[in-house]
């Protein structure tokens, strides 16, 4: 093949995808890295890229010290809470004192905050949230990226990390594909920031057919976060943590403002508040530790959003659904109507396409609400993604190992969806992850931690010849039948997406099966993961875009297996309403009240698990 | 098929090739204009339908749920800073025009370039400060927090 190879050499620091986590760190690099070598590697056009590309609504992560509204260990509590005790809460308190500093400067650079009139303060979602006029979000942080970096390699698929031959597990950089010219392009680097998307698109969705692209969470989140930085060894964290979203049917619309700020809330089918039926069963299942609808009542710790899932779940099982938000009396308000519409132009615009198409007017009916397939992230209500360590001044030893956010993998750092057990960290909180991980590259750089950096052709060429692979594959098996799709020695990109996402579903707690599995169907799910991996070595790609698709089902793969050995490994049900362990339907604080570790070995593909100690904020 | 393109008025300028975050706005080759090649990885995002100078990209929702007979259209000016919606119903009983704002200052003119900024001292490197630090956290004379400032530690166990 034709295809040039553009290698782009000295490097500093180079980040790998620049969605709100990228673009922080591409942006904050350049203030500790003056002279130093900052490029960003994007898959799309960093004006509209990752998560936020089509705009927000809400900041979700806003502590407002400043108005005296909260404290960083506030928000730890928070999140420790919601995630049913399972964080980081080193990595937590390290981005929530400095979240509000990223907010402000948003402000400055033009983000529309709103404010409360009466009170001077960022206008209030709920305890966390601020709201915005956020249609503009992406592009704005992109422009301040562009600022700070060298260059901006829009339109390049990252594949693989490069590896240092001269020292053992310490990271050189990384290649891909441009998915334009199909151009092969090599980065040299001394330090690389992950900050590459969580995954959507690995459990088969509800929906049937162009409905898939109306996932929750953007369809181009292809788990690169994690396909990336298992690929290269690191060690994960709590990837059996996958998210469940209570949402609006079909469109998946937000639920926050219309809960937080317009007040509505949920009933049965038969008009009924139904979420309370389920808590002492519930409660027996977790514990009153994580489950006091009391204490919740009498102050602001929250009830677990996966515990809320269960009941929604269970009501409808229970023969009572549809769940329908109660909007009819909101929505007499002329302003909390308009707020309700602009929060999904700001942020979700397909719910506002379905419900014209629909003729649903919230006004006058209240619409329906459903859970959805799961995700695998780490900045929402859910923390997969890298071990990463902590700062130096907060983290207990078994968390720290000399960078803020670096991973297991010297000089590999991660961001946003890419680094594990920090949930809740939202847009704001990535951005600012990405500004705490450029810091720490530049220190280790200046460290001479980079020193002496060897990557040999052959690593480059066989980079290469595995990433055309796909490519040559339908070249040399395409003309063996006469047209159509199948093929017997290949399957093209969907038909592989269609295979992981089955399996997914029977075997790991999809949306069919109601979030159930155990440890019987974990392995045989992983049996069929191991095969489907042999398959895709076999994929085939007619063309360039088809070979984006082939590596983005690739790193769905990796992910998805990592989802599937840490389910296995953690032997309890602690996250009810995310998914169940039928074959262990308890929360086990006695054994489990532990974070998961994994490391795959890149040579052979094999497993190691481990637990690691979950340390806890408490009063000195 | 969520986004498509009406064909009198692309012309084939390929902006929505260039902002599409899901590579599924490509040129077809025979009729040199724009189509959505994927519709099933299509987000409804209207970055191509705002990116288009010609208006020639409209959204008509997934076909597996949504009706046909209705319009969501948008226009969005970078120079005024708004956005502007209009939504009409399939039964043609409602018909919105909502209006936002995008952003508050000229265009990008307000971030700053950190390169011109004055080099970090070696206290500020060694220390846990970001850029604008620690002033930007309160806007007020205040320091960071930390364990010791705020009466916490860490500490192994179970606690809820």
């Amino acid at each position: 093949m034709a295809y040039q190879t553009i290698i782009e050499d000295g490097i500093d620091i180079l980040v790998a995808g620049a969605g709100l986590g990228g673009t922080g760190a591409a942006f904050e690099a350049r203030y500790w890295g003056k002279n130093k070598k900052i490029v960003i590697a994007e898959k799309a056009n960093i004006d509209r890229s990752g998560a936020v590309a089509q705009g927000l609504y809400a900041i979700n992560c806003y502590m407002g010290t400043r108005f005296g509204e909260n404290n960083p260990e506030d928000h730890v509590r928070y999140a420790r809470i919601d995630l049913m005790g399972m964080v980081r809460e080193d990595l937590l308190f390290d981005m929530a004192r400095h979240v509000d500093s990223t907010v402000h400067q948003f402000e400055e650079w033009g983000l529309p905050l709103m404010r409360n009139p009466k009170t001077g303060a960022y206008q209030r979602e709920g305890r966390w949230q601020i709201m915005i006029h956020g249609e503009s979000y992406k592009p704005i942080v992109a422009e301040a990226a562009k600022k700070s970096a060298d260059k901006v390699f829009n339109r390049i698929c990252v594949t693989h990390l490069l590896m240092d031959e001269g020292k053992a597990n310490r990271v050189a950089g990384a290649v891909g594909f441009n998915v334009r010219t199909g151009n092969y392009h090599v980065f040299k680097s001394k330090a690389v920031i992950v900050a590459a998307g969580g995954a959507s698109n690995i459990y088969k969705p509800r929906s049937v057919g162009e409905g898939a692209g109306r996932v929750w969470y953007a369809p181009w989140s292809s788990g690169s976060a994690y396909g990336l930085l298992i690929g290269a060894g690191a060690k994960m964290t709590q990837m059996e943590n996958r998210i469940v979203l209570a949402r609006f049917k079909d469109g998946y619309g937000p639920v926050g403002a219309y809960f937080l700020h317009l007040k509505t809330y949920t009933q049965n089918c038969n008009g009924e508040e139904y979420e309370s039926n389920w808590w002492p069963q519930l409660q027996e299942m977790v514990g009153k530790e994580y489950l006091d609808p009391e204490a919740s009542h009498r102050t602001h710790r929250p009830i677990p959003t996966c515990l809320r899932n269960h009941a929604l779940i269970n009501e409808v099982n229970a023969g009572r659904g549809p769940i329908h938000m109660v909007t009819m009396e909101a929505f007499q308000d002329p302003h909390l109507e308009e707020i309700g519409w602009h929060n999904f132009l700001g942020m979700t615009v397909g719910q506002a396409v379905l419900w014209a198409a629909t003729d649903v007017d919230p006004k006058n009916e209240n619409p329906e609400l459903t859970t959805s397939e799961p995700y695998v992230m780490g900045s929402h209500a859910t923390g997969c993604g890298a071990w990463c360590s902590g700062p130096e001044d907060i983290s207990p030893p078994e968390y720290f190992w000399g960078y803020n956010r670096m991973t297991t993998v010297e000089g590999l750092f991660g961001a946003g969806d890419a680094a594990g057990g920090t949930p809740h960290a939202f847009s704001s909180g990535s951005f600012t992850e990405g500004r705490l991980a450029a810091k720490a590259a530049c220190k280790y750089i200046d460290d001479g931690k980079a020193e002496g950096i060897r990557v040999s052709d052959e690593q480059i060429n066989r980079r290469r010849e595995e990433i055309y692979k796909p490519m040559e594959h339908y070249r040399v098996y395409r003309n063996e039948i006469t047209a159509g799709s199948v093929n017997p020695n290949y399957i093209n990109p969907r038909q592989g997406l269609d295979r992981l996402q089955k399996l997914m579903d029977e075997y790991c707690g999809g949306v069919t099966v109601s979030y159930m599995t155990n440890e019987k169907l974990l392995n045989i799910g992983l049996k069929k993961m191991k095969i489907l991996e042999e398959d895709l070595e076999k994929i085939a790609a007619e063309n360039i875009h088809e070979l984006l698709r082939a590596w983005e089902l690739k790193h769905r793969h990796l992910t998805s297996e990592a989802v599937m050995q840490h389910t296995l490994f953690r032997k309890e049900t602690r996250w009810p309403g995310y998914y169940y362990r039928g074959d262990a339907m308890k929360v086990d604080d006695e054994n489990w009240h532990v974070l998961t570790v994994s490391r795959r070995d890149p040579e052979t593909g094999e497993y190691t698990m481990e637990k690691a100690p979950c340390y806890h904020l408490v009063e000195a | 098929m969520p986004t498509f393109v009406y064909m009198t008025r692309c012309d084939g300028c390929g902006q929505c090739v260039d902002i599409c975050p899901s590579d599924i706005m490509h040129i077809d080759d025979v009729v040199r204009r724009a189509y959505n090649i994927e519709p099933n990885m299509c987000w409804e995002c209207y970055s191509c339908v705002k990116a288009c100078p010609h208006n020639a990209i409209d959204v008509r929702g997934y076909a597996d749920f949504a009706p046909l007979g209705h319009s969501v259209r948008v226009r969005r000016d970078e120079e005024k800073g708004v956005i502007a919606w209009r939504i009409i119903f399939r039964n043609g009983e409602k018909d919105m025009n909502l209006l936002a704002p995008i952003t508050t200052k000229p265009w990008g003119q307000e971030i700053p370039q950190l390169a011109d900024q004055s080099e970090p001292s070696q206290e500020m490197r060694d220390s846990q400060l970001l850029f604008n630090e620690p002033k930007y956290i309160r806007l007020d004379d205040g320091d960071l927090h930390t364990l010791e400032s705020n009466g916490l530690k860490m500490k192994d166990g179970v606690y809820y």
